[in-house]
C-alpha cells in the first residue's frame, strides 16, 4: 500500500478514508474466510473416500457389513455330508426342520468336521421348546404338556428326533408311503 | 430388567435413550433465543425502556449458547465423531441441519453483534490495559483500533442489520429444536406441527424471564437501583408472550383430547400418573398459570415498586422452573410410553454418571460462570466505571 | 464323514465355492453378487409361528447381540373379544427362551415375530445426521458402526422399536437382515433355524422367488401401515390388534 499511496490523489483520499473505516470489518471477513477455507481443506482430507459412492453414506460400510463371520452353516451344507440323516428325515414330520434349529450354530463344524464336533443335545429341554403346550401355538401344531406326557423322561427314550412318530418305526419296515 | 415396566414395552424400548441432558439442550437453547429476542426488542422495535438489559441479554445469550452443545456432546456415544455432523451433514436430518443453524447463529449473529456493539469498548480497553488483558483485547479488536465516528456509525448500521437477521435466526434456532421433536412421526407425544411454535414462544418466555431475573439480581449485587420502567416493560412483554405460549399449549392439548386418536388413551394415562407432578402441578399450575396470574395482577392493580419487584422475582423464578418442566415433559415424557401404546417404562436418573443429575447441575451452573467472565471482560452496564472516561455517551444503543 | 464331505465338494460345487468365500469372510469376492439385482424383504407367516424363540437365539448367536437387546424378538398376543383394541402382549426376554404356558381365558392367542422392517422410506435413515445409517441398493437398512455418533435419534424415529444402542460399541444397532449371509446365497440366521418356516427371506427382484405367488394369493399386511414407511417385512394372517 505504501507505493500506491502517492499515486492516488485527492479523489482517492475519500475512498481511502472509507476503506480505513471498514478496515476492521475487512479483517473480520478475512478471519472468517480463513476459517472457511480451513474447514473446506479439512473436510476434503477427513471425509472417507468411499463416502457418497452409493448414497449419503460410506460405501465401504456395505462390504464391511457383509464381512461379518457366519455362525449358522445352513442346512444345505449339512445335507451335503449327512446324507443318511436326510434320508431318515424324509420319512418323518421333521423333514422341514432345518438341522441347526436343534443342533445350534455349526459353521465351525462344517468348516472343520474332524476337530469341531457338535455337542450332545438334551432332548428333554430341546423338544419342549417347540412342543410344550401353549394356547398361543397354532392348533395344527403337535403339543404336549411334558409333565403329564413324559414326566421328565428324555424324549428320545421313545421318539427318534429325526423321525419322531413312534408308530413310524414299527411300520417303516412294512413299506409305509408317507 | 431392573427398570420397572408397566404393561408391555417393545423390548428395546425399556431403556430411555435421551436423558436429562437432552432436557437441558432445548432449555438452554430456549434461553438463548429468548434472551436474544429481548435484546432485539430494544434495537429493532425501539423499546427504549428495556435498554439497560440490552447488553446483558446479549451476553446471557452468548453464555448459554456456548454451553448449549455440551449436553449433546456428553450424551453422544462417540463425541469424538460429532464433527461428522459438519463434514457429511445429512440434508434430510433435522439434527444435522441444527448444527448449521447453531453455527450460523453463533458466528454470524450473536458473536458479530456483540463484537460490533462492544468494539469501541474493546479498542479503548486495549489501549488502557496492561499485559495479558491488553493482548486479549488487542486480539478481540483484530488489531484494528479505528473507532472514528464514521466507523462506529457503520458498525451501528451493520449491527442493526444483523439484529434484523438475528430475530428470524433466533426463531429458526429454537423453532428448529422444536422441529427435531415435532418431526418424529413415530412418537405421537412429539409429532405435532405446533411443536416448533410452542418451542419458540416458550423460549421467549424463559429467556425474557431469565434476563429479567439476571438484571434484577446483578443490579442488586452492584447495589444500584433497579430501573422500574425497564422491569415493568420486560414483565409486560413476559406476560404477553406467556399468554400466547399458554394458549398454544392449551390448543395442542384440547386438540389431542378432542381428537382422542389411537395414542390418546396411553398418553392420557401417562399424564395422569407418571407426568402428573411434572406436567400438571409444576409446568401448568405453578410454572404457567401462577406467573400469568401474578403478572396479570401487576397490570390491573396499582402496586408499590417493592411489591412489583417481589412479584416479578417470584413470577420470573416460577417461569424458568415451569419452562424447564415443560422441556422435561416433552423429552422424558416422550419416552416413557411404548410406541405400542400398551405400556410404560421409568426414567432412572443417575447421579454422578456421565448423563446424571450432577452433570446436569454443572452444565446449568456453567453458563453463569461464563457470563461472569464475559461481564468482567465486556461490562454490560451503561454506567460501567471501568470504561475510560471519554466523556461521550456509550456508543451502543439506538441512534 | 470325510468321505461324505468329499462328496459334497463333488455334488455341490457351487455351494462349496460359495462356502469357501463365506468362510474367508471376503464378500467382495463372493461370486456373482450384484447389489442392484436384489431387493430384500421378509415374509412372516403368523399362523405358522409356534413361539419357540429359535429365531431370537439364532440371531443373538449369529450377530453377537448383547444380552437384553434384540434385533428380532417374538411377542405373544392375547386378544379378548371385548377389547380388540387393547390386546395383552408380552415378550419375556424377547421370547428368547420361549413362552411360559398361559391359561386360556377366551379370545385368541398367537405369536408375532418382530424385526427391522427394512423400510424403503425409513424414518431412521431419514433422521441420521451424518449418514451412518442407510438403505443399501439391495434394500437393506444398515448401520455403519465406525461412523455412528450414537446420538440415538434413529432409535427415537423407528416406529417399531427395532433399534437400540449397543452398550459395547455405543453405536446404534439393529437387524442387518443377516447381510453377511444373504449376499452369499444363504438365508438369514432366523429363517435358517425356523422349524416351521414361519419366517421366509424374500428377494422381490427375483422373479422366481415364491414370495410373488404368495403375495398374490394371500392377505398380507405390514406393521403400522399408517406410518407409511414402506415396510418390507410382510405379515400373513396378522390380526388387526397387532401394533
Amino acid at each position: 500500500m505504501r507505493f500506491s499511496g502517492p499515486a492516488i490523489q485527492t479523489p482517492a483520499h475519500g475512498k481511502n478514508h472509507v476503506f480505513k473505516d471498514i478496515e476492521h470489518l475487512i479483517r473480520l471477513a478475512a478471519v472468517m474466510a480463513i476459517g472457511l477455507i480451513a474447514f473446506i481443506v479439512l473436510r476434503a482430507a477427513v471425509v472417507p473416500r468411499s463416502f457418497g459412492q452409493y448414497g449419503h453414506y460410506r460405501g465401504a460400510a456395505i462390504a464391511e457389513a457383509a464381512a461379518h463371520p457366519i455362525s449358522y452353516a445352513g442346512h444345505t451344507v449339512c445335507e451335503g455330508c449327512h446324507t443318511d440323516v436326510v434320508e431318515q428325515k424324509k420319512l418323518g414330520k421333521h423333514v422341514g426342520v432345518p438341522c441347526e434349529a436343534c443342533h445350534g450354530p455349526l459353521a465351525k463344524h462344517a468348516d472343520d468336521p474332524a476337530s469341531v464336533t457338535p455337542p450332545k443335545l438334551d432332548t428333554a429341554v430341546l423338544c419342549a421348546r417347540c412342543h410344550e403346550a401353549n394356547s398361543a401355538k397354532p392348533k395344527w401344531f403337535p403339543q404336549v404338556v411334558t409333565a403329564d406326557h413324559s414326566g421328565g423322561v428324555a424324549c428320545d427314550t421313545c421318539h427318534q428326533p429325526h423321525k419322531p412318530r413312534i408308530e413310524d418305526e414299527k411300520t417303516a419296515a412294512s413299506g409305509r408311503k408317507n | 430388567m431392573q427398570i420397572p415396566v408397566e404393561g408391555f414395552m417393545y423390548p428395546n424400548e425399556v431403556e430411555l435413550q435421551w436423558s436429562v441432558l437432552i432436557v437441558l439442550y432445548p432449555y438452554i437453547t430456549g434461553l438463548v433465543a429468548g434472551a436474544f429476542i429481548l435484546a432485539s426488542l430494544e434495537r429493532v422495535f425501539r423499546v427504549e425502556a428495556v435498554k439497560p438489559t440490552y447488553r446483558l441479554a446479549l451476553l446471557t445469550a452468548l453464555s448459554f449458547l456456548l454451553v448449549a452443545p455440551m449436553p449433546l456432546q456428553l450424551h453422544l456415544g462417540h463425541p469424538e465423531r460429532s464433527f461428522e455432523m459438519y463434514l457429511t451433514p445429512h440434508r434430510s436430518s433435522a439434527m444435522a441441519m441444527f448444527g448449521f443453524v447453531y453455527l450460523w447463529y453463533l458466528m454470524a449473529v450473536l458473536l458479530l453483534e456483540i463484537w460490533l456493539d462492544y468494539r469501541r469498548d474493546i479498542v479503548l480497553k486495549a489501549q488502557t490495559s496492561q499485559g495479558f488483558t491488553r493482548l486479549l483485547y488487542r486480539l478481540l479488536s483484530l488489531g484494528s483500533n479505528n473507532i472514528s465516528e464514521r466507523s462506529l456509525r457503520i458498525d451501528e448500521r451493520l449491527g442493526y442489520f444483523i439484529t434484523l437477521i438475528g430475530i428470524p435466526s433466533a426463531f429458526l434456532l429454537h423453532g428448529y429444536v422444536g422441529f427435531i421433536f415435532g418431526s418424529v412421526k413415530a412418537n405421537p407425544w412429539w409429532s405435532s406441527p405446533l411443536m416448533p411454535i410452542v418451542f419458540i414462544f416458550s423460549a421467549m418466555v424463559s429467556g425474557i424471564a431469565a434476563v429479567m431475573l439476571l438484571y434484577m439480581l446483578t443490579t442488586h449485587l452492584r447495589t444500584r437501583t433497579i430501573d422500574m420502567r425497564c422491569v415493568d416493560t420486560i414483565a409486560r412483554y413476559l406476560l404477553y408472550t406467556f399468554v400466547i405460549d399458554f394458549s398454544l399449549e392449551m390448543l395442542d392439548l384440547l386438540q389431542r383430547i378432542y381428537e382422542a386418536d389411537e395414542s390418546f388413551r396411553s398418553l392420557d394415562f401417562m399424564v395422569h400418573t407418571r407426568l402428573w407432578t411434572s406436567q400438571v402441578i409444576i409446568q401448568i399450575l405453578l410454572g404457567t398459570v401462577t406467573p400469568i396470574v401474578l403478572l396479570g395482577l401487576t397490570q390491573v392493580l396499582t402496586l408499590t415498586d417493592t411489591a412489583r419487584k417481589r412479584i416479578y422475582a417470584i413470577a420470573g423464578s416460577l417461569t424458568v422452573v415451569g419452562i424447564f418442566a415443560m422441556r422435561w415433559n416433552v423429552v422424558i415424557g416422550g419416552q416413557l410410553f411404548s410406541k405400542s401404546f400398551l405400556g410404560y417404562t421409568t426414567y432412572k436418573m443417575g447421579f454422578a454418571t456421565r448423563e446424571g443429575l450432577l452433570t446436569a447441575i454443572v452444565l446449568m451452573i456453567l453458563p453463569f460462570g461464563i457470563l461472569w467472565v464475559l461481564v468482567k471482560l465486556l461490562p454490560p452496564w451503561p454506567d460501567a466505571g471501568s470504561l475510560p472516561a471519554s466523556g461521550t455517551t456509550p456508543a451502543h444503543g439506538t441512534t | 464323514m470325510d468321505l461324505s464331505r468329499r462328496r459334497l465338494l463333488m455334488l455341490l460345487p457351487a455351494a462349496a465355492v460359495a462356502w469357501k468365500y463365506v468362510e474367508a469372510g471376503t464378500p467382495e469376492s463372493s461370486p456373482n453378487y450384484k447389489l442392484t439385482d436384489h431387493w430384500w424383504a421378509m415374509l412372516i407367516d403368523i399362523p405358522k409361528c409356534i413361539g419357540c424363540g429359535s429365531c431370537v437365539r439364532a440371531c443373538a448367536n449369529e450377530n453377537d447381540v448383547p444380552e437384553g437387546y434384540f434385533r428380532t424378538w417374538v411377542e405373544r398376543y392375547h386378544v379378548s373379544d371385548w377389547k380388540i383394541e387393547r390386546p395383552e402382549v408380552e415378550s419375556p426376554n424377547g421370547g428368547k427362551q420361549g413362552f411360559p404356558p398361559n391359561e386360556e381365558s377366551g379370545g385368541k392367542n398367537f405369536f408375532v415375530p418382530k424385526l427391522c422392517n427394512h423400510c424403503s422410506d425409513s424414518p431412521c435413515t431419514q433422521v441420521c445426521p451424518v449418514g451412518a445409517t442407510f438403505s443399501t441398493p439391495d434394500g437393506v437398512v444398515l448401520v455403519d458402526k465406525t461412523y455412528c455418533l450414537g446420538c440415538r435419534y434413529c432409535v427415537q424415529a423407528c416406529p417399531y422399536g427395532c433399534r437400540f444402542i449397543n452398550p459395547k460399541t455405543n453405536t446404534a444397532e439393529k437387524c442387518t437382515l443377516c447381510y453377511h449371509r444373504i449376499t452369499k446365497g444363504l438365508t438369514t440366521a432366523c429363517c435358517e433355524v425356523c422349524p416351521t418356516g414361519a419366517r421366509q427371506l424374500a428377494d422381490l427382484k427375483n422373479p422366481n422367488d415364491p414370495i410373488h405367488e404368495f403375495l398374490r394369493t394371500h392377505t398380507v399386511q405390514v406393521l403400522k401401515p399408517h406410518m407409511a414407511t414402506g415396510a418390507k417385512v410382510f405379515y400373513n394372517g396378522m390380526d388387526g390388534s397387532v401394533r
